[in-house]
């Protein structure tokens, strides 16, 4: 019974993203500010009715209800509390549900935002959200019902996918579906404002924190689904161009662009149609992606089960939204009132060669990835593009864009000296140039490219902070000075510098990369795997049974530089709720911020072991700067200046005992 | 029957876990070893999807791996292994598409997307110094701006 | 993004607007609207995972396989595939399958139907058997139960002759015509309409 009320809620959600998508345009045009305020309530309303259809289904998964067919075909009663819990996503219909309840959570942010945001504004932007919750919902009602029931219902399910019985399956996907459909909102924004069409700084401002939110999120839900594949997978890959994670990449890559042009749009009164355009591409990218994982046209290493309804479904969808919005661009950005402009050396024109950059790298990706698709297409020809293709095409255009960021971040607005900047970053440069030719000295015979790619991190880490520091210090004496300088320095300008220091140190762990091992080896207890400094001796090998796995556990000790560092145990599990199949548990153990990574191969016939070991040195670095970018654009959002409503309070000087300036 | 398998699973996830390259198959000689990794590493396994057969444990990757190995063995220089593989199951199986008339607009998309860029933002620089319109806000029209903002 | 895309940026920043630039304004509309065609025409495509042969208007690869020891057919052992059988004159129906795939279960007895069919009785077309990693005991438990179809039988115990004709999976059906050129690769299970078509390709050749 509770599901049925479930699935009418969904219904009644619909009707009322329905009134909300209408009436406040309506009101708007009729100047009537009760009918324009409609939207709000039925924003706050839609996403109750949505959270409490989640929660009758994940209730359903928890005390796995298999007379609903969802939970049937991807849980199982043995299956640990808590993937049954994160299951209620692990499938094409729990996950589109997930995602629209995101939708509706931004949509109650936008109505609640009541003060930041011009009414107008405020009321185009929740109808133009509403539209999209429509057009999902009415997906899941027509091509994906969550809540259909089976009758009888199955004594026991068929459990959930075991790559998917993981932690990673909690964290990853709402982080990246945040990501997805924060980027709605700016979607929203756009498509208002060229309604509108008004757009100007005060759009800009308050474009921005949602812009940022969106893209934070984003951040943490790639680099978690990263870490995921990494020690999930068992050969210690992080990242492997594969569609899926493609699609999630690119608008992460127009979303960073969309970033640094709202900054000039918002400065500098510059690039606004550019902006409006990134604005909705951003969106549109994430809608691909969907498209792509849900529709089978591509054949990706993790997608959903397809089916072509669902796919035309979603196509549809796409035609409406990225075209819609595309020929309302076509139509009206024309008429923008064209704004300010830029010279070549400045922070605006760095800003304009950073768009540049990312949007063409960005196009890298798109092409690589649906290059296949259309030659196949057009001449039915079938080729594939692999990583050696991106290496070759994406990474030379992020090594000038990387080499350049700290110019930009350190250039004064409209008239920039690049000699003088220059100078104040040599002392960055030298503390890189130092570290790339040390570690050259020190490894040498090795990789070049990798000492280098070192130097760049630490380029990239040194300048964000020298620039933070300039501007801290500069030419103020005392520490009082300093001290109120750094207080009455915008949060923004260090979320910037921590945005792009954690850049640098995701640099530095890629760059390492280079350095990472790999043995293998047919081991039996007692036997030794050396390699460096590191060394694993196999203990034993001993079977365990899980709740819903039976798995054999390779138990090692490990050594590092000679001396004893515990053990690491690397299981191989088989699921025999899920037809025996196999997952690798791999051992890590962490030193520093580099990892001693162990998985179990094939099981000889004479008991011994397969086993493959990996030294990753600073492989972490790798994930731990991407939240540091993450808490970057974090601290940019708490920037005073996105409140602009209570100018009263943020004039106030910051808290605390703040020591009187000494001059 | 994988390679029709629809496989139901979530974003960021390949769909096996991957051991490839089990100790037996490594031939005594390294750098013949090594020349054969690199091989692997470039052909893409056929059941698996995206991921090369280096990397796969699917038994067809495990096939060409000794296939690769047995022929480096037999004498075959790296291009005549590669081609030997690729009369076999076409040019999907390179991980690297070769650059040809047909991948000529996939090589250099790339690079034409970033010069068309620069191009139109040279083109618009030009035309801005030539019209006049360089100049945007002056410093005191900012401040007011920024009043203004901070007002609302 | 599209160059065009990018190019919309030049449109940026110009004073009043012109009639003559908004087709700038246009490109990035008609990029998607030609991309919502290609996803369209590909949505029906069929399974993207599937890798069109290679091998399509080639000179099949030499096969020579042992028999399957112990099969017997009207009271005579079915022989193995020597290489001439190929361009022996006959089109050539090969299947790769295996007792072990389940999938091959489902299009036998479309196969033993093409087995016995008019082409096939009146020696214009030979339905061959590729008996793909299998163990020779349950191959012919498979046949036993579920019939024969095939006039030849070749056992492939490593898959190295099925990688030579670049199989990636089992089934896969190949159509090589009378001068040994492979014609036609079918991949997964035959359905009923898949096999009748199959075979109405095999008999056309055959008159040729």
């Amino acid at each position: 019974m509770l599901a049925e009320t479930a699935h009418f809620a969904l219904a009644i959600a619909l009707g009322l993203s329905l009134v909300q998508m209408v009436i406040p345009v309506w009101g708007v045009r009729r100047n009537d500010v009760a009918l324009a305020r409609v939207g709000e309530p039925a924003a706050i309303a839609v996403f109750i009715l949505l959270a409490f259809a989640f929660g009758v289904l994940m209730h359903a998964y928890a005390v796995s209800d298999f007379s609903i067919r969802n939970v049937a075909e991807n849980s199982h009663s043995a299956k640990p509390f808590i993937y049954k819990l994160t299951g209620t996503w692990g499938n094409h219909e729990g996950s589109m549900l997930l995602w629209v309840l995101i939708l509706a959570l931004f949509g109650a942010l936008v109505a609640f935002s009541r003060k930041s945001l011009p009414d107008r504004l405020r009321a185009g932007t929740l109808a133009a959200q509403a539209s999209v919750t429509v057009a999902f919902l009415l997906f899941i009602l027509f091509t994906s019902n969550p809540f259909d029931r089976l009758n009888p219902a199955p004594p026991e399910g068929n459990d959930l996918n075991p790559i998917l019985q993981d932690l990673g399956l909690a964290i990853h996907p709402p982080l990246l579906y945040i990501g997805y459909v924060g980027f709605s909102i700016t979607y929203a924004f756009a498509v208002a404002a060229l309604i509108d069409g008004r757009i100007d700084a005060v759009w800009a401002r308050a474009v921005r924190p949602w812009t940022l939110c969106a893209w934070l999120f984003l951040t943490l839900g790639i680099s978690m689904g990263s870490y995921w594949a990494y020690y999930e997978l068992g050969w210690g890959g992080w990242w492997f161009w594969d569609p899926v994670e493609n699609a999630s990449l690119m608008p992460w890559l127009a979303g960073t662009a969309l970033i640094h042009s709202t900054i000039v749009m918002e400065k500098r009164d510059a690039l606004k149609v550019w902006t409006i355009l990134l604005a909705i591409l951003t969106f549109s990218l994430s809608l691909l992606g969907t498209f792509l994982v849900r529709s089978g046209v591509l054949t990706s290493v993790h997608t959903f089960a397809t089916d072509p309804s669902r796919g035309l479904f979603i196509l549809v969808i796409l035609m409406v939204f990225i075209g819609g919005s595309l020929a309302l661009f076509a139509w009206r950005a024309p008429l923008l009132r064209q704004g300010g402009l830029f010279a070549p050396v400045s922070r605006e024109g760095a800003l304009v060669v950073n768009n540049l950059f990312l949007a063409a790298a960005c196009g890298a990706v798109f092409i690589g990835t649906l290059y296949p698709l259309a030659l196949e297409g057009l001449t039915g020809a079938k080729i594939s593009v692999g990583p050696p293709f991106f290496n070759a095409t994406f990474l030379p255009l992020l090594v000038p864009l990387l080499l350049l960021l700290p110019f930009g971040q350190s250039m004064a607005w409209k008239r920039g000296d690049l000699l003088g900047t220059a100078q104040r970053l040599a002392a960055a440069v030298g503390v890189g140039l130092v570290a790339a030719v040390t570690i050259l000295a020190l490894t040498r015979g090795g990789p070049v490219a990798a000492p280098l790619g070192i130097g760049l991190g630490v380029f990239l880490v040194a300048s964000a902070f020298w620039d933070l520091g300039e501007r801290i210090v500069g030419r103020a004496s005392g520490l009082g000075a300093i001290w109120s300088r750094a207080a009455g320095l915008p949060r923004s300008a260090y979320g910037t510098a921590l945005a792009h220091a954690g850049v640098g140190v995701t640099v530095i762990g890629i760059a390492a990369t280079a350095w990472a091992t790999e043995d293998i080896a047919i081991m039996k207890p007692g036997d030794r795997l050396e390699r460096g400094g590191s060394a694993i001796v196999m203990q034993q090998v001993f079977p365990r049974t899980g709740p819903n796995y039976r798995e054999l556990v390779g138990r090692f000790t490990v050594e590092i530089d000679g001396r004893p560092r515990g053990t690491i145990d690397s299981m191989k599990r088989t699921f025999i709720t899920r037809n025996n199949m196999q997952t690798t548990e791999a051992g890590i153990r962490t030193f520093g911020f580099s990892q001693l990574y162990v998985s179990l191969g094939e099981i000889q016939p004479d008991g011994s072991v397969g086993v493959r070991m990996y030294t990753k040195p600073l492989m972490l670095l790798i994930w731990l700067g991407s939240v540091i970018m993450a808490l970057g654009g974090a601290l940019s959002i708490t920037d005073r200046r996105f409140r602009v409503a209570a100018p009263a309070r943020a004039r106030q000087p910051a808290p605390g005992p703040t020591p009187q300036p000494a001059e | 029957m994988p390679h029709l398998l629809a496989i139901l699973l979530l974003a960021l996830l390949p769909m096996t876990s991957a051991r490839a390259v089990t100790p037996q198959e490594r031939l005594p000689d390294a750098a013949m070893e090594q020349r054969a990794r690199q091989i692997s590493a470039g052909l893409r396994c056929l059941v698996c999807q995206n991921q090369s057969i280096d990397d796969s444990e699917a038994p067809l990757a495990r096939d060409l791996r000794v296939l690769v190995r047995d022929r480096l063995k037999a004498g075959d220089s790296n291009g005549q292994v590669i081609d030997f593989v690729v009369a076999r199951y076409g040019e999907y199986v390179l991980l690297k598409p070769p650059f040809g008339l047909h991948t000529a607009l996939l090589w250099i998309g790339p690079a034409l997307i970033f010069m068309a860029g620069a191009f139109g933002l040279w083109r618009l620089r030009r035309r801005q110094a030539s019209a006049g319109l360089g100049r945007g806000l002056d410093d005191a029209e900012q401040a007011e701006l920024e009043r203004i903002l901070e007002k609302r | 993004m599209t160059e065009a895309e990018m190019n919309a940026e030049a449109a940026d920043g110009d004073g009043p607007p012109k009639r003559g630039r908004s087709w700038l304004h246009l490109a990035p509309l008609l990029f998607f609207a030609a991309l919502a065609l290609l996803f369209l025409f590909r949505l029906f495509a069929g399974d993207a995972s599937r890798v069109p042969s290679a091998l399509i208007g080639r000179p099949a690869p030499e096969l020579a396989l042992p028999a399957l020891e112990g099969l017997v057919r009207d009271g005579r052992a079915v022989p193995g595939v020597a290489p001439a059988e190929l361009r022996a004159g006959k089109v050539t129906i090969l299947n790769v399958f295996a007792s072990w795939c389940a999938p091959c279960r489902v299009e036998h007895p479309f196969l033993v139907e093409m087995g016995g069919s008019e082409a096939v009785r009146a020696g214009k077309v030979q339905v061959v058997g590729l008996n793909y990693k299998d163990e020779p005991e349950n191959a012919r438990r498979f046949l036993g139960a579920l019939g024969n179809p095939y006039g030849a039988v070749g056992v492939d115990r490593t898959g190295r002759s099925a990688i030579e004709w670049g199989v990636y999976g089992v089934p896969e059906t190949f159509l090589v015509g009378r001068d040994g050129t492979i014609l036609k690769k079918h991949i997964g299970p035959l359905s009923a309409e898949t096999a009748r078509d199959l075979l109405a390709e095999a008999a056309a050749a055959a008159a040729r």
